[in-house]
């Protein structure tokens, strides 16, 4: 169910007809060279299908169309021949550890940044020749918050609604909205330097709707947020999503994050997608092999137990969550009965035992072979599922 | 994207960085202290003319004759119209020397022993003046005066003596001992000024520190902080962006240069002899010859720290070599060489002119067409810079 990638860089170009005048559009792979006939008077010619350049009119249904997009510092490859599509209206998610090239591809799709190789278009219009009419459908949630701290929530609307040539009537008018849609009416004429970190975050969001844009691109939205804001900023996300059908690109290192707001999930590492498709299909990608996660509780738990589970050669990870619960991760068949054979024969008083359902995180280790970065990530207020609302909240099935 | 998108767009980014910067009220103490510091400070420290006043000066007076006494009193007489000097006595030259090693004079005087013998056996009486090496711009001020002021006093007694032993008469006597005389006379009214000098020098130099300290930080900070990316993905020209800023920055440079032109009139008795619009032009034109030359360098630096680093390399030459605070006349020819290759050089030089000598556009004409001329090319090489800077 990934994603074909050679479907993806299928473009569209039109061609006027050099006896008739018709216009006529094709498509084709980059660059191909494409024997046509005329529909109108029969002209046999041979087009060529442009090297990047995607038709402006984005019929197609498809939000961002990325083919063999590459961006290299120096001898350092950040993206790594990257080619997928957004489809309008979805939520798309770039899953990815930090320095996995999420940004740098948000940073090309916004016109920010250059890409050295392969081509995309976004709302129809392609990155570099058109970048000004990309700029016109997009918003950017970056990373950094693009507010100044001394103006107020509104001058800072204002400022950015003016450059986008809001006149304005509809300008206040529409601040007045987007401060109603989080709530923010009574903090407008604050100094954004007052407010608290969800609340900057808050503004920062609907500072990026003030154009409507077609694509909201989100980078890292949660990063450094406090639960509530957290999930504040999420049903956020949703509520945009849905109300305006405002396609939305978002990256996140949080594996939950991802399963949560997502319809699709690309899955990137090293500046490569590893793998793209739906949060569920991709976990049967893991489900279908051997690998297991279980759950245990043992009112006993000792040191000695858990040494004698690591010497099993299937064990892959045990993991400590409290004294009495371990998490472990296995490789092999028979792996229940093997551990709980193996707990018996150490006195180990077994209260409960699951299997997981397969996580995005286990797909992840699946896919590079290791755990997800997160758990080293700089920011321990975001990090990680453990406190999200996670897979271990799930019903589990037993078998 | 239209002009008036462009201009639209800029006026907006300048209202924000404007706004900001009104914000923060130490920024704001900053604008008016820095040009106060600034005018009170070279006022302290550069000298405000060739005269000295109250200086101390020790007297060794090794003549045992007659003369040497008339001179010690006719030194006191003319030290007590003037009050030039603070006059202690000393022994000897090395009473002098010992003095001026403990620092409790700037220079002396030595009546030589042969002095009364000398003149009275009809040869000239040679007066030795002390100078202290260490300080040389007081050691050429008080062998100027000094200088004078004996020669002065000889002339006098060569006509007191014509009219006692020959009988001339007192104006024929002057004019036999000082056949020339000579009067100075200024193309425009008072006299000559330190400040009239420096304020058209500060102002230009002033603006140009606002403009090339100002913008670049301007423009890294907020790529630093990432606030630069929201107008980046907004569909306007980066011709809008570099024209805010800079807009924001001249203004702010404009304010202090009229500070500095207010304190200069107001304190330190400057008279603007030219039109004032003619100076506004003038200074606006500076900023126009620099504005190619920070961006550029913001071009450059990709953080706040290294354009920082960057700016003050440049500036530091370009104050102290433009003529600003020196005339241009006092370096060696090298340097003015170099000199002309700066842009503040003729800022400073044509404001001279027209605050200082009331000149008209005429007069000025080519330090007009040099700084248009450095702010085109500047321009044209750092707008394209600029531009691909911002898509890295």
């Amino acid at each position: 169910m990934t994603e074909n990638s050679a479907q993806a860089m299928k473009i569209t170009n039109n061609f006027k007809c050099p006896r008739c005048g018709t216009i006529e559009t094709y498509d084709g792979l980059p660059g191909e060279p494409r024997m046509v006939t005329c529909a109108s008077c029969g002209l046999n010619g041979r087009v060529t299908i442009a090297k990047g350049t995607i038709s402006t009119n984005s019929t197609n249904g498809n939000a961002i169309e990325i083919a063999h997009l590459k961006k290299a510092f120096g001898d350092f490859t950040a993206v790594d021949d990257v080619s997928f599509l957004v489809k309008k209206g979805e939520i798309f998610g770039l899953l990815g550890p930090n320095g996995a090239g999420k940004s740098t591809i948000i940073r090309m799709l916004c016109t920010l940044s250059t890409p050295t190789g392969g081509s995309a278009t976004v709302a129809g219009y392609d990155i570099i020749k058109q970048d000004n009419k990309v700029r016109e459908h997009i918003g950017l949630v970056s990373e950094k918050m693009i507010m100044y701290d001394e103006l107020t929530a509104r001058e800072n609307l204002k400022l950015f609604g003016r450059l986008y040539n809001l006149p304005d009537h509809n300008l206040n008018k529409r601040i007045d909205e987007l401060l109603n849609l989080v709530r923010m009416e009574k903090w407008a004429d604050q100094r954004i330097k007052t407010f608290s970190t969800g609340m900057k975050q808050r503004i920062n969001v609907i500072r990026a709707l003030v154009n409507q844009p077609e694509i909201l691109f989100l980078d890292e939205p949660t990063l450094g947020l406090d639960p509530q804001s957290t999930a504040e900023i999420r049903e956020l996300i949703r509520r945009i999503n849905a109300e305006n059908g405002t396609t939305i690109i978002l990256t996140t290192h949080i594996m939950g994050e991802a399963d949560m707001l997502c319809k699709r999930i690309g899955i990137i590492d090293h500046g490569k997608i590893v793998a793209l498709d739906t949060s569920a299909n991709l976990k049967k990608l893991v489900s279908g092999t051997d690998n297991s996660a279980f759950e245990i509780e043992v009112s006993n738990l000792e040191p000695r137990m858990m040494s004698s589970l690591q010497s099993l050669g299937f064990v892959k990870s045990l993991v400590q969550e409290d004294p009495t619960h371990l998490i472990i991760r296995t490789n092999g068949n028979d792996a229940f009965d093997k551990i709980i054979d193996n707990l018996r024969t150490n006195d180990a008083k077994v209260m409960m035992m699951k299997n997981l359902e397969p996580s995005l995180e286990d797909v992840f280790l699946h896919l590079t072979g290791r755990e997800a970065r997160e758990k080293v990530s700089e920011n321990p207020v975001s990090s990680g599922p453990r406190r999200g609302p996670g897979r271990r909240r799930r019903a589990a099935r037993v078998r | 994207m239209s002009v008036r998108n462009v201009v639209s767009h800029s006026l907006w980014i300048c209202w924000k960085d404007l706004l900001e910067f009104s914000r923060s009220k130490l920024r704001l103490v900053m604008l008016i202290l820095m040009p106060l510091f600034m005018m009170v400070m070279i006022g302290f420290i550069f000298p405000s003319g060739n005269s000295i006043s109250n200086t101390p000066i020790a007297l060794a007076n090794t003549d045992t004759g007659l003369m040497g006494n008339t001179f010690v009193a006719q030194l006191n007489a003319i030290n007590n119209k003037t009050g030039m000097m603070k006059l202690s006595n000393a022994k000897d030259f090395e009473g002098i020397k010992t003095k001026l090693q403990n620092s409790e004079i700037n220079g002396g005087i030595i009546i030589p022993e042969n002095f009364s013998s000398n003149l009275l056996s009809e040869k000239q009486g040679y007066i030795t003046i002390v100078i202290d090496q260490s300080n040389p711009q007081m050691s050429m001020t008080i062998q100027g005066v000094l200088s004078q002021t004996i020669v002065a006093m000889g002339e006098q007694m060569a006509i007191h003596q014509l009219n006692i032993k020959y009988n001339v008469s007192t104006t024929q006597a002057t004019s036999m001992v000082k056949p020339y005389t000579v009067q100075s006379k200024g193309i425009v009214s008072g006299e000559p000024n330190y400040f009239q000098f420096v304020a058209p020098g500060i102002i230009a130099m002033v603006v140009m520190m606002a403009l090339m300290t100002g913008l670049p930080h301007a423009i890294s900070y907020e790529k630093d902080m990432g606030t630069l990316d929201g107008m980046l993905t907004a569909p306007i020209s980066r011709l809008s962006i570099i024209l805010g800023k800079v807009m924001a920055q001249t203004i702010r440079g404009m304010i202090q240069g009229f500070i500095i032109l207010l304190l200069a009139v107001v304190l330190f008795g400057v008279v603007i002899e030219g039109s004032i619009l003619l100076v506004i032009a003038l200074i606006i034109l500076t900023v126009f010859s620099f504005v190619g030359l920070g961006i550029l360098i913001t071009s450059f630096t990709d953080k706040e720290e290294t354009a920082t680093m960057v700016m003050m390399t440049l500036m530091f030459p370009m104050m102290f070599l433009s003529g600003v605070f020196f005339p241009l006349q006092q370096m060696p020819g090298y340097m003015q060489t170099f000199a002309h290759f700066l842009p503040l050089t003729y800022a400073t030089a044509a404001l001279r002119k027209v605050m200082v000598l009331g000149a008209d556009i005429p007069a000025v004409g080519t330090e007009i067409l040099i700084l248009v001329g450095f702010g085109i090319v500047l321009l044209l090489i750092a707008v394209p810079m600029f531009k691909r800077a911002m898509s890295r």
